[in-house]
């Protein structure tokens, strides 16, 4: 339909196709070299499986942890560890921003008529990654199967969507700490201590961490609805800290206030966007 | 008017947190081009092109002022102008790396959606034209930097774009790459359907693309003319070189002529004379009475020279 195309028209076309082409082209070159590719999943394995030790071992010496026992708080370790593995899947390439504006790829990006965003968690996905998340997955399906857990419709919702709510939470606050390196020249440091904090931080039940970081946690960086929440929803158990239980329920509101504030963030620093040298 | 700019500046903070300068990199930049020209930006490092390059392409938010391309606002539209305009950043890649040429161009089509028939038929044309068939299935990064660049300005072209803007395209580049690339661009120009806005170094790339120069100096247009109006305008002395059948003293006190320089011991001798005092003609006659001539040509001031002497003004 050749009359759909005068200049300045927007041809509607497969736009989720570009992505799917993308994304296919970065797994077949990964897929390349087979051994290595083996080799990066185990290793994130062993590194997941080392976090999940020291929650065990730490129980060989009290028997509760912030008022939780130990199959709670691998509850919690598995929702926070599957959450961060789809986060991590998805839109850890986000933590490779400040190379791609070192060497000027950001500026291609920007030259594409695409959205600067989705090009750069499509540049490269981390096959190895899904080690995370089955890892993450097999702690959490064991521990639903060893507590007693009241199963009712709504648990079962909440069991299947937390995940992907909690990695949408992880996902946007991501976005956001990294957006910092269009302002700073070097904001790798300061990101990662949001990214691999905000994974440290959601796999503990937020009652061990003194009142201020708690009140973060709940409400400026909502890391809290990622794990904690939900879990509480989930194990039908009184808030040992007393807060109302409509927070249990709302993880996919604050992901979607979440997903908002980080996409404002995002903008504005592309707008403050420096660019390199030449 | 395809570009209208009025008064772009940009403006970057330098430094470290506590020691913050404000450097303006564009000062004030005002042009218009028309669709179908050729534009070269020349000016020294740092002088502002690409800083100027990035604002008409959406890639940098200008301080102040106001650009238009394709008739698009730049950054506001930046997606929209993404698809009519190719753009060729010669030390930055759009390709994929890992991917063999062919296939980053599919990806490419892709992205800009172009149909499949249109697409094979453009790509078939710049194979042909710039002789990639050799090399489409090699992956990218194993290309040489003149093979990459002939796929860069395929890919900057395969979306019909209006408007073709080139970042120092032949920079790095051995002179048959650069020749082949510059015929291809004056090809693609000639057909008079892609606007070509250059920045180079390069000015034998001005001199064969170009009919209109923009000399960009601390950020603002120094000079906005016709290339052969620069020519002749300023700084316009000529050489002519003659070729003699026996050595002979200097040729001095000739009219118009403001500088000799003697070689070979006397056999070549090279007369500098402005254009408005004499002619090459009668400066030839002149000669002639005066000694036997085996040879004559007449060297043209290179842009190089112009440019030195408009930043010496």
């Amino acid at each position: 339909m050749a009359f759909l195309n005068f200049p300045g028209s927007t041809p509607a076309g497969p736009r989720r196709g570009v992505y799917r082409r993308i994304v296919a082209s970065r797994i077949r070159s990964q897929l390349a070299y087979p051994g290595s590719f083996v080799l990066d999943v185990v290793a994130q394995l062993i590194g997941q499986a080392i976090e999940l030790v020291v929650i065990l071992v730490v129980f060989t010496q009290v028997s509760s942890l912030g008022g939780f026992s130990a199959p709670e708080v691998v509850l919690i370790f598995g929702l926070a560890a599957t959450a961060f593995g789809l986060a991590d899947l998805t839109v850890g390439q986000v933590e490779e921003l400040p190379t791609y504006i070192r060497t000027g790829e950001f500026d291609v990006m920007l030259l594409r008529p695409l959205g600067t965003l989705p090009q750069l968690l499509s540049a490269d996905v981390a096959l190895k990654r899904l080690g995370r998340v089955a890892f993450g997955l097999g702690v959490l399906g064991w521990s639903l199967v060893s507590l007693d857990i009241d199963w009712t419709p709504g648990r079962v919702l909440l069991a299947v969507t937390a995940p992907l709510v909690g990695a949408v939470i992880l996902s946007a606050i991501w976005v956001a700490a990294n957006a910092v390196s269009f302002w700073l020249v070097d904001g790798r440091e300061v990101a990662n201590s949001v990214t691999y904090g905000s994974g440290f931080s959601t796999s503990y039940p937020i009652t061990i961490y003194g009142p201020w970081l708690r009140r973060a946690m709940c409400y400026a960086v909502p890391a809290a609805f990622v794990a904690y929440f939900p879990a509480l929803a989930l194990l039908g158990r009184p808030d040992p800290l007393g807060l109302p239980e409509a927070l249990r329920w709302s993880s996919p509101l604050v992901a979607a206030v979440a997903v908002a504030g980080a996409a404002l963030v995002w903008r504005t620093g592309v707008r403050h966007y420096q660019g390199t040298g030449s | 008017m395809i570009i209208t700019t009025d008064g772009l500046r940009r403006d970057f903070l330098v430094g470290t947190r506590l020691r913050r300068r404000r450097v303006t990199a564009v000062e004030d930049v005002t042009l218009d081009v028309e669709r179908g020209e050729a534009v070269g930006f020349l000016g020294p490092n740092g002088a502002g092109k690409s800083t100027t390059i990035k604002m008409l392409t959406g890639v940098l938010v200008p301080t102040a002022g106001r650009a238009s391309v394709c008739g698009l606002d730049p950054v506001r539209e930046r997606r929209e102008l993404g698809r009519r305009i190719g753009v060729v950043f010669g030390q930055r890649s759009q390709l994929w790396w890992d991917l063999p040429l062919a296939e980053s161009f599919d990806l490419h089509a892709a992205i800009h959606r172009v149909p499949t028939a249109q697409h094979r038929k453009r790509l078939d044309e710049c194979v042909e034209l710039l002789d990639m068939g050799g090399f489409l299935r090699t992956p990218v990064r194993q290309l040489s930097l003149g093979q990459r660049m002939r796929g860069e300005v395929t890919a900057a072209l395969l979306h019909s774009p209006e408007l073709l803007v080139l970042d120092e395209p032949t920079i790095g580049l051995d002179l048959t790459s650069k020749e082949r690339l510059r015929s291809f661009l004056s090809e693609v120009n000639a057909r008079g359907d892609v606007t070509l806005l250059l920045t180079t170094h390069d000015l034998p790339d001005v001199e064969r693309l170009c009919r209109r120069v923009v000399v960009i100096d601390q950020g603002r247009v120094l000079v906005d003319d016709e290339l052969a109006a620069l020519r002749h305008g300023f700084a316009g002395n000529r050489v002519l070189v003659v070729e003699l059948t026996e050595p002979a003293p200097p040729l001095l006190g000739l009219a118009g002529v403001v500088d000799v320089v003697v070689e070979a011991q006397g056999l070549r001798q090279r007369l500098e004379f402005s254009p408005g005092a004499t002619t090459a003609a009668e400066l030839i006659a002149t000669v002639a009475q005066r000694v036997e001539l085996r040879d004559v040509s007449v060297v043209e001031p290179s842009i190089e020279d112009l440019v030195r002497t408009l930043y010496a003004r």
